[in-house]
């Protein structure tokens, strides 16, 4: 049996530490992570019954982070969604058209390529409503671009191979040799940079709750509990320690998760995306 | 060279039309208007008219297009409607903060991984190079914003050596408000850093697996002479293009790292202008930031033909 690439296996334990985690959540936290006991306020690390402490309402940190893993992961997933959605389709069809097609998506998809996710994020908040789902659409719009140009490249390289050539003679129809010569072909390719596109959606994300563009009160988020540790770094600095290390960990999971996918699979094409937040 | 610079240049202006519509019609696309959401709970049909007509939208979308893109060609970019001040030396003025930063940030992040970069590369397969990968690896899963907390925390609320946030105008205090700027760039450089060092890093062990750098050690040269006459010009390109990409990260940075030192620059005008629904301002600030990153993207391209002569005369 071939070697599993460390990266592989590292970013694979710490990805699924974080579905772990937050998996457990739906169904245990320790305490209710959204129950308010201002008492209890600022308790420090292992105050009583408390392992992380409580922050400035007295909830429960530990809990927060743990139900924090699943927005994370959700709008991870969704803006994933999204960009495959629209991406794979146009990049499909623009490298078995070619010509006009291929042309003007390519073009479009340049031009869309230059608005970085957070500043798309902040535009449609100020157009639409700030929220969760206003920043998932946004990030994952912002990968459109990224997924379509990595199809189209795998794509256009499947399109020369001979099998095509030979499904073409034979007379199948466009959908036929997309659906089945030409997709199969670029999984590999989309697998990676699905998951380097999940840890840079996570740092978009968090940079936008932090801002209050993000996941709204009183749902736990990892960067709007950052966010509101700021006004507190005199009482209780950790509050500003841990849920950034829930961050630095997921994205690092998920970026070592890619690399490691690389090497096991080895597509050339993957697109490097700008980290973010 | 003349004709490919001229057919990029066309592109580039083509590029900047094409996003100025996506944004304007991303802005007018708004369910009612932008008057009614300017207005908010003091919309009154009346109101609301008042207010469209000011704003020149009661005319044409087509009209008010080419007068808001004609208008940033001449300097123009229009009056924000809830400071009732010209958008344009506003920009100017909080370009005094961001300018600055991000240069900052920018000088930093190559002082810092250019020689690890370079480090971690030719010894990547001693342990020391393997520490310098480890560590950009962690630095790139690191949020800037957090970075920015971090620092502040040990510098400015613990050692009390830098201010944790707010700004004093140059004309002031010049010391003052470049030392407030040093907490901010050096979290947004930091981690700009990690990224570019693994670049490097890759860029560098690439090269050394070159026929030509083989030839040069054969000649007697060592490891590091090769390098420096042959390697490091090599191993650039694929550098510049990645610090293009980068220049987007560090302006999306700056955006964020200027709400958490409280910096008066353009990413805090965005932030403002987005929760004041000041859609002018916004429109404005995502356009030309969208033409700074094209602008980038048009000189990295261009540089490559400096850095290499095989792209300049293949074109």
């Amino acid at each position: 049996m071939r070697r599993l690439p460390p990266a592989l296996v590292a970013g694979a334990f710490l990805v699924g530490l974080v579905v772990l985690v937050a998996l457990v959540s739906l169904v245990w936290t320790p305490h209710d992570p959204d129950h308010v006991i201002v008492p209890d306020r600022f308790r420090g690390v292992g105050g009583g019954e408390y392992l992380l402490g409580t922050d400035q309402f007295g909830r429960d940190e530990l809990s927060r982070l743990m139900a924090g893993a699943r927005n994370t992961l959700l709008v991870g997933m969704v803006t994933v969604v999204i960009a495959i959605a629209a991406g794979v389709p146009v990049g499909a069809l623009a490298a078995f058209y070619r010509g006009p097609l291929e042309e003007v998506a390519m073009r479009a998809s340049d031009v869309l390529l230059a608005f970085p996710a957070i500043l798309l994020a902040m535009l449609f908040a100020a157009v639409f409503r700030p929220g969760t789902l206003t920043a998932m659409a946004a990030i994952g719009i912002a990968f459109v671009p990224v997924f379509a140009r990595v199809v189209r490249g795998a794509g256009l390289q499947v399109m020369q191979m001979d099998y095509v050539t030979a499904a073409r003679t034979f007379g199948s129809r466009g959908w036929w040799i997309v659906a089945r010569h030409l997709l199969p072909n670029v999984g590999s390719v989309l697998i990676v940079q699905a998951t380097i596109a999940f840890a840079v959606a996570i740092l978009a994300e968090a940079a936008l709750s932090y801002l209050g563009l993000g996941t709204p009160p009183p749902t736990a988020s990892w960067g709007r509990m950052l966010s509101d540790s700021q006004s507190y770094l005199y009482q209780s600095p950790l509050l500003a320690l841990w849920p950034g290390m829930a961050i630095a960990f997921s994205v690092l999971g998920f970026n070592l998760l890619g690399d490691g996918l690389r090497d096991l699979l080895d597509p050339k094409l993957v697109e490097r995306l700008p980290a973010q937040g | 060279m003349t004709v490919a610079i001229a057919t990029r240049l066309v592109a580039l202006v083509a590029s900047l039309v094409v996003a100025s519509i996506l944004v304007f019609v991303v802005v007018n696309l708004l369910p009612g208007d932008v008057a009614t959401v300017m207005l908010g709970t003091n919309a009154t049909p009346e109101n609301v008219a008042a207010l469209r007509h000011s704003l020149g939208l009661d005319q044409p979308l087509w009209l008010r297009y080419l007068q808001w893109a004609g208008g940033m060609l001449h300097g123009d970019f229009g009056t924000s409607v809830l400071s009732h001040t010209p958008v344009g030396p506003l920009i100017l003025q909080k370009l005094t903060v961001s300018g600055p930063l991000a240069l900052l940030a920018a000088a930093i992040a190559l002082a810092v991984s250019v020689p690890t970069g370079v480090v971690a590369g030719v010894r990547y397969r001693r342990l020391s190079g393997a520490v310098l990968s480890a560590l950009s690896l962690g630095g790139i899963a690191i949020p800037a914003f957090w970075a920015g907390l971090l620092l502040a925390t040990v510098f400015a609320v613990k050692l009390r050596l830098f201010p944790a946030g707010g700004f004093i105008d140059w004309t002031e205090d010049p010391v003052a408000a470049a030392r407030s700027l040093v907490l901010p760039a050096v979290a947004l450089g930091l981690v700009q850093a990690a990224v570019l060092t693994r670049f490097i890093r890759s860029a560098i062990i690439d090269v050394q697996r070159e026929d030509f750098i083989r030839t040069a050690r054969a000649k007697g040269l060592t490891r590091w002479q090769a390098l420096q006459r042959h390697g490091f010009r090599n191993a650039a390109i694929p550098v510049v293009t990645i610090l293009g990409i980068q220049i987007t990260s560090l302006l999306v940075g700056a955006i964020v790292i200027e709400n958490v030192f409280v910096l008066p620059g353009l990413g805090r005008l965005l932030f403002q202008s987005v929760g004041n629904r000041d859609l002018i301002v916004v429109q404005d600030l995502v356009m030309l930031l969208t033409a700074v990153v094209l602008a980038v993207n048009f000189l990295v391209d261009l540089s490559y033909r400096l850095l290499d002569p095989r792209i300049r005369t293949a074109s």
